[in-house]
C-alpha cells in the first residue's frame, strides 16, 4: 500500500511506457490519435507501393520515410517516449539503440554493395574453376 | 539550510527546477521505474537483434537463385489484413493499460481478450501465408532470399506467439491476485513489449513486403 502511495506521489521520473496524464479522457484521446495517424501512414505506404503516379525509383525511399514516421508515431503515442526532462534516460537508451541499428543496417548494405562491385562476374569465376 | 540551497543551485545546471534535485534527494528510483527501464533496455537489444535480420534480408533481397522473387510471392491484401489486426491489437492493449491504471478489472480483461483475439488472427494469417509459400515450393530452403524472409518474419511471429502466452498469464494473474503493485509492473512491461512488436511489424511490412514486392 505504501508503495502505491509513493507511486502516485513520485512524478519526477517516468518509466518507459508510462504517461504523465492520469485522467482517462486525455489518455484515450492519445491512443485514438496514435491509431488514426498510424492507419493514415499505413494506408499511404500501401498506396505509394502500388501506384504509378510517382517516379518509380523514389518509391523505396518514400516507403522508408513513411515507416520511420510511423515508428515515431508509435513511440510517442503508444510507448509514451517523449522529450520531457522526466524521460531523458529512456530517450538516451533509445538513441544508443538507434545508433547500433543504423550502424548494422547501413554498414552491412555499404560493405556488401562494395563487395559485389569488386567481385568478378559469376560466369568468369566458373570458367576459371573449369 | 544554506548548504541545501547551495547544492541545489550547483546541482541544477540545466535549470530543471526541482525535478532532478528532488528525485536524487529521495534516494534510489522507485522499483516501477527501475523495472520498466531494464525492460526497455531489453527491448532495445531485441530491436538490435532484429536489425541484423533486416540487414541480412536487405543484402539478400536479389539472391533468388533462379527461384521466385518477392513480387511473384507476396500477397499485399493478406499483409494489409495482418497489419490491421496488429495495429488494432496495439490499440486495445493501450485501452487495457488505461483500465489497469484505473483498477477496472472488467475493462482490463475485455481489452486484453480483444488483444489476444486480434493477435491470434494475425498469427493465423501468417501461418496460412507460410504454409502456402511452402506448398508452392518457395520454402526457406529454396533461396537465400527466402531463407532471410522466413527467418525475419518467422522471428517476429515467434515474438507475437510468446507475447500472447504472456498476455494470457497476465489476464490470469490479474484475475487471481488483483491489481497488486508487482502485477502492475508486469503489465507495464507487457504493454511495452506488445507496442514494440508493432513497431517491428511496421518495419517488416514496409521493408520486407512493400519494398520487396517492388523488386
Amino acid at each position: 500500500m505504501s508503495e502505491q502511495v509513493e507511486n502516485f506521489r513520485d512524478r519526477h521520473d517516468l518509466a518507459p511506457g508510462e504517461e504523465e496524464e492520469v485522467h482517462v479522457g486525455p489518455r484515450l484521446l492519445g491512443y485514438v490519435t496514435g491509431l488514426g495517424l498510424s492507419v493514415l501512414l499505413t494506408a499511404t505506404s500501401f498506396f505509394v507501393a502500388g501506384t504509378d503516379l510517382v517516379w518509380q525509383p523514389s518509391i523505396p525511399v518514400a516507403l522508408c520515410v513513411l515507416a520511420i514516421a510511423q515508428m515515431g508515431v508509435h513511440l510517442v503515442f503508444f510507448l509514451h517516449i517523449t522529450t520531457g526532462p522526466d524521460n531523458t534516460n529512456n530517450v538516451m537508451a533509445l538513441a544508443f539503440g538507434l545508433l547500433i541499428v543504423f550502424l548494422i543496417i547501413g554498414g552491412s548494405l555499404w560493405i556488401m554493395s562494395h563487395l559485389n562491385q569488386n567481385m568478378a562476374p559469376m560466369d568468369q569465376i566458373l570458367r576459371m574453376q573449369g | 539550510m544554506t548548504d541545501a540551497t547551495l547544492s541545489y543551485e550547483y546541482g541544477d545546471p540545466h535549470h530543471l527546477g526541482g525535478l532532478v534535485s528532488a528525485a536524487s534527494a529521495q534516494g534510489p528510483a522507485p522499483k516501477r521505474i527501475v523495472t520498466a527501464y531494464g525492460f526497455w533496455i531489453f527491448l532495445l537489444s531485441d530491436i538490435v537483434m532484429f536489425s541484423c535480420f533486416f540487414a541480412a534480408y536487405a543484402v539478400l533481397l536479389g539472391q533468388t537463385a533462379g527461384g521466385p522473387s518477392g513480387s511473384q510471392l507476396f500477397n499485399l491484401g493478406n499483409v494489409a489484413a495482418e497489419t490491421a489486426f496488429l495495429l488494432l491489437s496495439s490499440f486495445t492493449c493501450g485501452l487495457a493499460s488505461i483500465a489497469a491504471d484505473t483498477r477496472n478489472g472488467r475493462w482490463y480483461q475485455a481489452g486484453m481478450a480483444a488483444t489476444a483475439l486480434l493477435g491470434l488472427c494475425f498469427l493465423a494469417l501468417e501461418a496460412r501465408e507460410f504454409s502456402d509459400l511452402v506448398a508452392r515450393g518457395a520454402g526457406p530452403t529454396r533461396s537465400a532470399f527466402l531463407s532471410a524472409f522466413f527467418t525475419l518474419v518467422g522471428c517476429h511471429g515467434l515474438h507475437v506467439s510468446a507475447g500472447i502466452l504472456w498476455l494470457l498469464t497476465m489476464m490470469a494473474q490479474v484475475f487471481a491476485k488483483g491489481f497488486r503493485a508487482d502485477i502492475l509492473r508486469r503489465q507495464l512491461c507487457f504493454a511495452l513489449f506488445w507496442h514494440a512488436l508493432d513497431i517491428i511489424w511496421v518495419a517488416i511490412f514496409s521493408v520486407v513486403y512493400l519494398v520487396g514486392s517492388g523488386t
